[in-house]
């Protein structure tokens, strides 16, 4: 076990590193950073200075290698915009931003697995169709359209709750219900199917035929078994939802991490991007990790690999 | 934008439904919505628009452009004269005090102006200050501005960008520090901050009544919403009482739910095209024979493009220049849409059956496929690259680009300097590198009296008109959104002075 974590821990790293690597060199292709920090009215002297003077004369390997090596010792850099520590300007946001990948992820799996069980357990019902009709209507409705029809029925007519701002819980009320109402219908899609192929299965019947309960059978051997992928499907969607939470946040207009990034990569604020990108893909490779884990424990088959 | 139209549409729908919304003119707060945040209220190291709306709020400078007249104004300054082309004095205001108590004399302007036109100063648009050589105080209350060369706009630049802070106190906090409790002068104080978010503004009632004058308003909210139906969303509710730059579709929506005051205002933002006249993109450019730019011109039915796909306060411009600006030579030579002509001229150019070219643009697609549209119409098939901007700014620096429609926005500067001299003085961005051009533009650059400007300026823009180096194409405007109670005239120079707002 202790081997498998090791290994994986150094995966993770590389990842990061790549993803990295690969963000840091797409800026360059999209464009010179010092135009954009120097803005529309700056004459080619100016940007040469500004190339200077941040060091976009070097070559961007060199470029790189300082960062990361800065970045190794816990100096994530200034933004080029904000005048303002990067960290300084992550951490607040971030906090937004996990606050609402949270309660999506929460609000998505509430919804998703008990529709997922109980279409499952009477296949083709009117239930069952009730259940896909969700799910495909959650696949299918864009996010940001969700969101302005919330915003028109929940804080335009009614008066309920709040279109924008992070100034009280009821701000994250309608976000959450559009992040995780994107997020649910893989998982309900995922649960069902899980529990129609468990469900199939010889311990199932096993299970009937020694008389439990029909909600023992349901939710302690068949869910059990059939919610293993769900956990992963979970994880990797709440890295989804840290990551890509940007059109939720700017039409909410939520200052969080996923709208930092956008930010920051439409005006080239390399220091910010790249803290960004590598804390996003840590946070991927965190919560794959603890499916992993999860899947272990959930699963002591998994436990020997 | 089909959902834009939609969700207007229900909340026309909703408004029917629902009660009235809440005033904020009983607690004498305006809410102000922008779609981008001010990234730096240390408005030095910031080159956007958001920095320098905040900048004219909380600080002054020596002199204020009083959008009614036109007209330079004392601010800091009361008095100023050019004592040669490169050395301007100015009287300052006495008893004027900072936000902090501190009170403003000659070394606040000098230490302000010296430490930004440091070349080690690292301000995000060194054009703001950097014609400066350096700022020297003669007494308690007269400065010496000392200039690299002759630069006539300078008041211009002093006007828009160049604020003074308190030397004694950004010293002791820095940028860093100046940048999370900004203090200056100006009819509005910082009462509360949030980088990335927005901020918060309370009357300064000590104003010392300069010539913005005192605010109306006790308190300035402004929020960023990134999204436009957002945004519209939180004036529907009653948060918002002011909007700008609304898309022309929703603004035409809004006004007709008859509600809010819909002003469309014009900018001194102008399209054109720009066409490699040099063959430094290709060798072979079409575009180095003036009888081919000729026929671009004739070919692009320009008032077409305006009536049908912009707003009504947009008009075409025939010369390199906003028609507002100081030195903008109208009486040009035009080219009325004349595709007949057009094709005419291309045959005797050699180009009888046209030619392929490629035409870059970041800004306006629809714009651009109208006129890709009207080019084939004559024969020359325009491939349409759309870019970023800062990418292909960089391209066309390069040399790269052959033909491409681009706007400009001239920094709010009222003077053509900003975008003729910009962009025809023999800089990477120029296409045509006429040394006639050229040197009328730095006669006019030059020179500090108006009327020697002005004929310079106006010898230049005939001879690009006449040479058809662009096609100068349209002015754009811009559209505010604000609630009945709200009283505010938008400026040309799209700079909302919150000071000048008032309640209805």
């Amino acid at each position: 076990m202790l081997k498998y974590i090791l290994s994986r821990v150094v995966m993770a790293i590389l990842v990061a590193l790549t993803v990295s690597c690969i963000s840091f060199a797409l800026v360059y292709a999209s464009g010179d950073p010092a135009i954009a920090i120097a803005g529309e009215n700056a004459t080619p002297a100016d940007i040469a200075h500004i190339r200077h003077q941040f060091g976009f004369d070097r070559p961007v390997p060199v470029q790189y290698g300082d960062w990361l090596w800065k970045a190794l010792h816990g100096n994530l850099g200034v933004s080029h915009y904000f005048n303002q520590s990067v960290a300084s300007l992550i951490w607040p946001r971030l906090e937004v931003t996990m606050t609402l990948g949270l309660c999506a992820i929460v609000f998505a799996l509430v919804l998703a697995i008990p529709m997922g069980v109980i279409a499952a357990m009477r296949p083709n019902s009117i239930v069952d169709r009730l259940a896909l009709l969700i799910a495909v209507m959650g696949q299918a409705i864009p996010s940001f359209w969700l969101g302005l029809l919330l915003i028109v029925a929940f804080s335009i007519n009614l008066g309920w709750l709040p279109a924008s701002g992070t100034d009280s819980w009821q701000n994250f009320v309608l976000p959450t219900i559009v992040l995780g109402y994107y997020a649910a219908p893989a998982i309900m899609r995922l649960t069902r199917a899980g529990m129609l192929e468990v469900l199939q299965a010889d311990y199932i019947r096993t299970a009937r035929a020694k008389g439990l309960s029909r909600r023992k059978v349901m939710f302690k051997h068949a869910l059990r078994n059939a919610i293993i992928p769900v956990v992963s499907l979970a994880a990797v969607q709440m890295g989804f939802m840290l990551g890509g939470s940007v059109v939720v946040e700017s039409v909410f207009a939520l200052h969080g991490a996923g709208f930092l990034a956008w930010q920051s990569i439409s005006r080239n604020d390399l220091p910010v991007m790249q803290a960004l990108i590598l804390i996003f893909a840590m946070f991927y490779i965190f919560f794959t990790f603890l499916a992993d884990i999860l899947n272990a424990w959930l699963d002591p088959r998994l436990r020997g690999r | 934008m089909t959902y834009a139209k939609l969700l207007c549409s229900a909340v026309a729908l909703g408004l029917a439904l629902s009660g009235t919304a809440h005033a904020n003119k009983a607690d004498d707060t305006a809410e102000v919505l922008f779609a981008k945040d001010l990234d730096n209220p240390d408005i030095y190291f910031s080159s956007a628009r958001e920095a320098v709306i905040f900048g004219f709020q909380v600080f002054d400078g020596l002199v204020y452009l009083n959008p009614k007249t036109n007209k330079y104004e004392g601010d800091l300054a009361t008095s100023w004269k050019w004592v040669d082309p490169t050395t301007l004095r100015f009287e300052l205001r006495k008893g004027v005090k900072f936000q902090n108590g501190d009170a403003f004399s000659a070394d606040d302007v000098v230490f302000t102006f010296n430490h930004m036109a440091d070349e080690k100063t690292p301000i995000a648009d060194p054009v703001v200050i950097r014609w400066l050589d350096k700022a020297v105080k003669i007494d308690a209350y007269t400065v010496e501005l000392k200039l690299k060369h002759p630069f006539p706009s300078a008041l211009a630049y002093l006007a828009n960008y160049d604020a003074i802070y308190p030397a004694k106190y950004y010293q002791k906090v820095g940028s860093a520090g100046f940048a999370k409790a900004p203090i200056g002068t100006g009819p509005y104080k910082v009462k509360s901050i949030t980088p990335g978010t927005g901020y918060t503004l309370e009357r300064n009632e000590d104003y010392f009544g300069g010539p913005k004058g005192k605010a109306a308003i006790k308190t300035v909210k402004v929020d960023t919403i990134p999204d436009t139906n957002t945004q519209l969303a939180e004036l529907m509710n009653g948060k918002a009482d002011f909007l700008w730059q609304v898309p022309q579709d929703q603004a035409q929506k809004l006004k007709s739910l008859n509600r809010f005051d819909v002003v469309n205002a014009p900018t001194l933002r102008v399209g054109y095209i720009t066409m490699d006249a040099t063959g430094r993109s290709m060798a072979d450019s079409p575009f180095k024979k003036l009888k081919v730019r000729q026929a671009v011109n004739y070919a692009i039915n320009r008032e077409g493009i305006v009536k049908a796909l912009m707003s009504p306060s947009n008009h075409v411009i025939d010369s390199a220049c906003n028609p507002t600006q100081f030195g903008c030579e109208t009486d040009v030579t035009k080219y009325p849409y004349d595709p007949k002509k057009a094709k005419e001229l291309l045959a005797e150019a050699g180009y009888k059956d046209g030619f392929s070219i490629d035409l870059y643009e970041y800004r306006d697609q629809p714009l651009a496929e109208a006129m890709v549209g009207m080019l084939a119409k004559v024969g020359i098939k325009a491939n349409l690259r759309k870019m970023q901007y800062s990418a292909l700014a960089s391209k066309q620096m390069k040399g790269q680009v052959p033909m491409a429609f681009m706007t400009w926005g001239s920094g709010s500067i009222e003077d053509v300097s900003a975008i003729t001299s910009h962009f025809f003085e023999g800089g990477p961005t120029d296409d045509a590198k006429d040394p006639q051009v050229e040197a009328d533009l730095k006669k006019g650059d030059s020179s500090v009296d108006p009327a020697e400007r002005k004929a310079a300026y106006s010898a230049a823009l005939k001879r690009i008109a006449a040479q058809a180096y662009w096609v100068p194409l349209w002015t754009y405007s811009s559209n505010y959104v604000m609630s009945k109670e709200l009283k505010f005239a938008p400026t040309p120079d799209e700079i909302p002075r919150f000071f000048d707002m008032s309640w209805n």
